[in-house]
């Protein structure tokens, strides 16, 4: 989409199509997609089936779509490791509203509220008191864990209606697939945070904000203001992330999504989400999830021994940010 | 009868800052300066490490207020409270650290912090025209770039003062502050800077430059004004002084 000033003015050859399409970050992790399912369909027989795959995509889903509001704040210079509790907590807040008695809609908006609200104090943490990122949400993420245990006395919670369950159970058809409903949030969720980042001037001053903030601030961006979005954002869409998964598994358990911060983070890291900040894409994250659960999905069908399949996707993890970083070698 | 008197056209200034002080908690940096800038001549401010130049400049950018004192633009009093103030009165800057986003591009280096937006909300920026501005202005600067598209990170330090400088440009400053614009550069880069800051003057803007240069200064300046812990301790017209004695108001005749 350059436009055709920018043409007329490139004094030097601009690198061949070949050699940008190896520098470009997205091009690079879907190469590497698609060789992985490539690879996989030859090996075994199950991989390519579509009850397969929709497995795979219902369950990278939630993971993905917390890791959207994780990419906005790392590529604003911070980090939420309060995600997996937040994930946690919406089922919980949700679910009892449900069983109590309320409708589903206003269980699901306080669920969401409430993740919103927690994003937000980490956000004011952060901005307001100046609390490392780190610091603010690792006290969040405890604090939001012993309210699920509290709150339930350690009891999953049950007995969850049917029309929530549908929210994470349907499948929508689309052609001739079945596609699950929380893939199809997934992707409107990719496409609204994609847009946030690259259209907006919100999305332009978070890049600025963690690409170099100390210039972001001279040039007279509200910082503070930025980065308190970035974590109502992560919030928020832990929280919608947290609902899905409840909704499939149909309980809401004090115990869930526990570490999942860890994946949410490495889904975004490798999709080239720099931890440093002010660069990345959502879709780069999106790709992370898939290529994670695509991984184990592998090792599963490969029969790879289940103890040792952390060990494989710390290796990978791993592997992704060196390419990563080699790519980005100033050349 | 009546006699038409010949006023002598006395030129008011721009800019008027008046008995600034700033603290830093217990760090005094300015002390009760005065300082003004004409229109259309170029101040050099100079002073040793320490002495409060960036302070005093920041304060006129908007990045510090001042602890006490008033600022005066065109004889209004007014109130500089964040960079987009000093920006909307006309006044830019280029910081020493150039002050650019590593991972950006060209274009969002180009309009960090003022990106311009369309449609009715407000909020989706209009990429089309901060491409065609900066390739313009580019271009009116002699400014080449590999590609717009390049992120900051890897272009060169000159290509990084020249985006840096170039940034400033197409807003119609009134006043242009350089913080140290000739520290990092070679001997024909720093000609070229010098070149446009009088260039700058001509098209009939103020520049503040800050510079630990001599040569440079007196090469460009007409006025120069020296701080010296915090205080202004000289405020000459290049053609009334030496370099000699602005380095003694420098340090200090006590020291030599």
């Amino acid at each position: 989409m350059e436009s055709k000033r920018e043409e007329e003015f490139l004094r030097y050859t601009e690198p061949g199509l070949l050699r940008r399409f190896a520098r470009n970050q997205l091009a690079a992790l879907i190469l590497i997609l698609v060789g992985m399912v490539v690879v996989l369909s030859l090996l075994t027989r199950t991989f390519l089936t579509a009850n397969n795959i929709f497995n795979v995509l219902r369950a990278f889903s939630w993971i993905a779509i917390a890791s959207f509001g994780q990419s906005v704040v790392i590529i604003g210079g911070g980090i939420d490791l309060s995600a997996g509790s937040n994930m946690a907590f919406s089922g919980i807040v949700t679910a009892m509203l449900l069983v109590a008695g309320y409708n589903v809609v206003f269980s699901v908006l306080m669920g969401l509220l409430v993740t919103l609200g927690i994003g937000f104090c980490n956000g004011l943490m952060v901005s307001k008191a100046k609390l490392p990122p780190f610091i603010a949400t690792l006290g969040t993420m405890s604090i939001i864990r012993g309210f699920c245990y509290g709150m339930t006395q350690g009891w999953p919670v049950r007995s969850l209606p049917r029309s929530f369950m549908s929210l994470g159970q349907t499948d929508v058809g689309i052609f001739i697939w079945q596609v699950p409903l929380p893939a199809i949030f997934m992707v409107v969720f990719a496409v609204l945070c994609y847009i946030l980042l690259d259209k907006t001037k919100l999305g332009y001053h978070t890049y600025a904000v963690g690409g170099n903030e100390y210039a972001a601030a001279l040039a007279g961006i509200n910082t503070g203001r930025v980065k308190n979005v970035a974590f109502t954002l992560s919030g928020l869409l832990a929280g919608m992330g947290g609902l899905l998964m409840t909704a499939r598994l149909g309980v809401a358990a004090p115990t869930a999504a526990q570490g999942y911060e860890l994946d949410i983070i490495a889904a975004a890291v490798i999709g080239g989400i720099s931890l440093t900040g002010g660069e990345g894409s959502v879709w780069g994250a999106l790709i992370g999830a898939a290529i994670m659960q695509i991984l184990r999905n592998a090792l599963v069908l490969l029969g790879f021994p289940a103890y040792w399949q952390p060990a494989a996707i710390g290796a990978v993890i791993i592997g992704a940010v060196m390419i990563d970083m080699y790519r980005k070698r100033k050349v | 009868m009546e006699t038409a008197l010949l006023k002598e056209e006395v030129p008011q200034p721009i800019l008027v800052l008046r008995g600034i002080t700033k603290y830093f908690g217990g760090v005094h940096a300015l002390e009760d300066v005065d300082f003004e800038v004409y229109p259309q001549e170029i101040v050099a401010l100079v002073g040793d490490n320490g002495a409060g130049k960036s302070t005093l400049v920041k304060i006129i950018a908007g990045v510090h207020q001042p602890t006490r004192g008033q600022i005066f633009f065109l004889n209004r009093p007014v109130e500089i409270r964040s960079p987009h103030d000093a920006q909307a009165l006309g006044i830019e800057i280029v910081y020493q650290e150039l002050a650019l986003i590593e991972t950006r591009d060209v274009p969002a280096n180009f309009f960090l912090g003022r990106e311009p937006v369309k449609g009715r909300l407000g909020i989706f920026v209009d990429r089309k025209k901060m491409v065609d501005d900066t390739v313009r202005t580019l271009k009116e600067l002699g400014i080449v770039l590999p590609s717009l598209r390049t992120l900051v990170r890897y272009l060169s330090g000159g290509q990084r003062q020249a985006l840096a400088i170039g940034r400033v440009m197409p807003w119609g400053g009134k006043i242009i502050i350089m913080d140290e614009p000739t520290a990092a550069l070679g001997v024909k880069e720093s000609r070229r800077v010098l070149d446009l800051i009088l260039r700058l003057k001509e098209k009939g803007c103020s520049v503040i430059v800050i510079s630990h240069n001599m040569r440079h200064v007196f090469n460009v300046a007409d006025r120069i004004v020296v701080l010296r812990g915090g205080r202004k301790v000289g405020d000459k017209r290049k053609t009334e002084t030496t370099p000699d004695e602005i380095v003694k108001l420098i340090v200090g005749a006590e020291m030599l």
